[in-house]
């Protein structure tokens, strides 16, 4: 892969995480979740329009942020599948961002030593965002694991419906320069396994891992949310108001 | 939006920048003091407002009661002595 196609995969993800997240506001179990989920999905953005910004640069095709975010069809975008997939309810959710976040972290853990230096920059301001991304999933993945027998089984089977999908993130790709996706799965296990079993949830097993994101083949649900994230541009193209 | 009866509320302080104190911010619901942090941080620092916070659970604020106001508040009105204003300031004294 090209950096420019390394790039903008991790935009790409950013992106898509965004609008799932931006999903539920309005919609949380809880007002003070609502911002929080909001806070998160913001973050998401930001980190998204510097990467994507900057994946313009590196085509040299003319492409800013809004032409990669508004004016690619589903096939284009180079996500992995896990951050389409549909939010389900809050556990699924929470796991679903558990699971990201500190796969996320990790990475811009990483790139702030990149050799690629505007990647470093871009890395070092989200790497302190997505630590608060992994410290908020973490901590409502101990409350609904210690919750109630309904909460318990809700994110037990939340994690088991995201879990084969984690796996694409740490296929044998190099993301960017010096960072190769299959380093950090150790990592992100030592983070992820310690919270699942304090919160006394059991470890999904490995096996079924769905890919193809990276190459463009994205899951059903993914059309959907990529009309309702570029309606507004598709009906009103380079409106400014 | 669901009510919560069972979250308890939250008084949260915010301190803007160091070397001054924690003012009141507002209130929020939490199911514990971590949650408190976390969603106090989402509500009241999302605009770069503070360097620390505390939360502290409403139920264990004793506050005053309107009802005493009388008796608490006004007998220290007519009381100017204890104001330091009947001083002379020396000569070149500027922050005093």
């Amino acid at each position: 892969m090209s950096l420019f196609d390394q790039v903008l995969a991790l935009g790409d993800d950013a992106l898509v995480a965004a609008q799932r997240m931006s999903e539920w506001c309005a919609r949380a179990p809880q007002l003070e979740e609502d911002v929080a989920l909001a806070n998160i999905a913001l973050d998401l953005l930001g980190q998204a329009r510097e990467l994507l910004s900057y994946a313009g640069t590196l085509e040299g095709a003319g492409r800013d942020e809004d032409a990669l975010a508004y004016r690619r069809d589903a096939n284009e975008f180079r996500n992995a599948q896990l951050v389409e997939l549909p939010n389900g309810d809050f556990a699924t959710s929470i796991a679903k961002m558990f699971c990201f976040a500190a796969y996320q972290n990790l990475l811009y853990q990483a790139l702030v030593d990149a050799p690629d230096a505007t990647l470093a920059q871009i890395a070092a301001k989200a790497v302190k965002e997505t630590k608060y991304h992994v410290d908020h999933a973490a901590l409502w993945t101990l409350r609904l694991g210690d919750g109630t027998a309904e909460s318990h089984r809700r994110m037990q089977a939340g994690l088991d419906e995201v879990w084969p999908f984690t796996h694409e993130l740490f296929e044998s790709v190099a993301l960017a320069p010096g960072v190769t996706a299959s380093s950090l799965r150790a990592p992100w296990l030592a983070v992820v396994e310690p919270v699942l079993r304090e919160a006394t949830f059991r470890r999904p097993v490995d096996g079924w891992a769905p890919t193809g994101g990276r190459q463009g083949v994205h899951t059903e649900a993914f059309s959907y949310l990529v009309m309702e994230l570029q309606v507004v541009h598709r009906a009103f193209p380079d409106g400014r108001w | 939006m669901t009510e919560s009866p069972d979250w308890p509320l939250w008084e949260v302080f915010v301190r803007a920048r160091r070397g001054v104190a924690h003012t009141h911010a507002g209130s929020l619901h939490a199911p514990d003091a971590a949650m408190a942090l976390h969603n106090a941080r989402d509500l009241y620092t999302r605009r770069s407002e503070g360097v620390s916070i505390w939360v502290v659970p409403t139920a264990n604020i004793a506050a005053s009661s309107p009802d005493e106001k009388d008796s608490l508040f006004d007998p220290a009105a007519d009381k100017a002595y204890r104001h330091p204003t009947f001083f002379q300031l020396p000569e070149g004294v500027e922050h005093l």
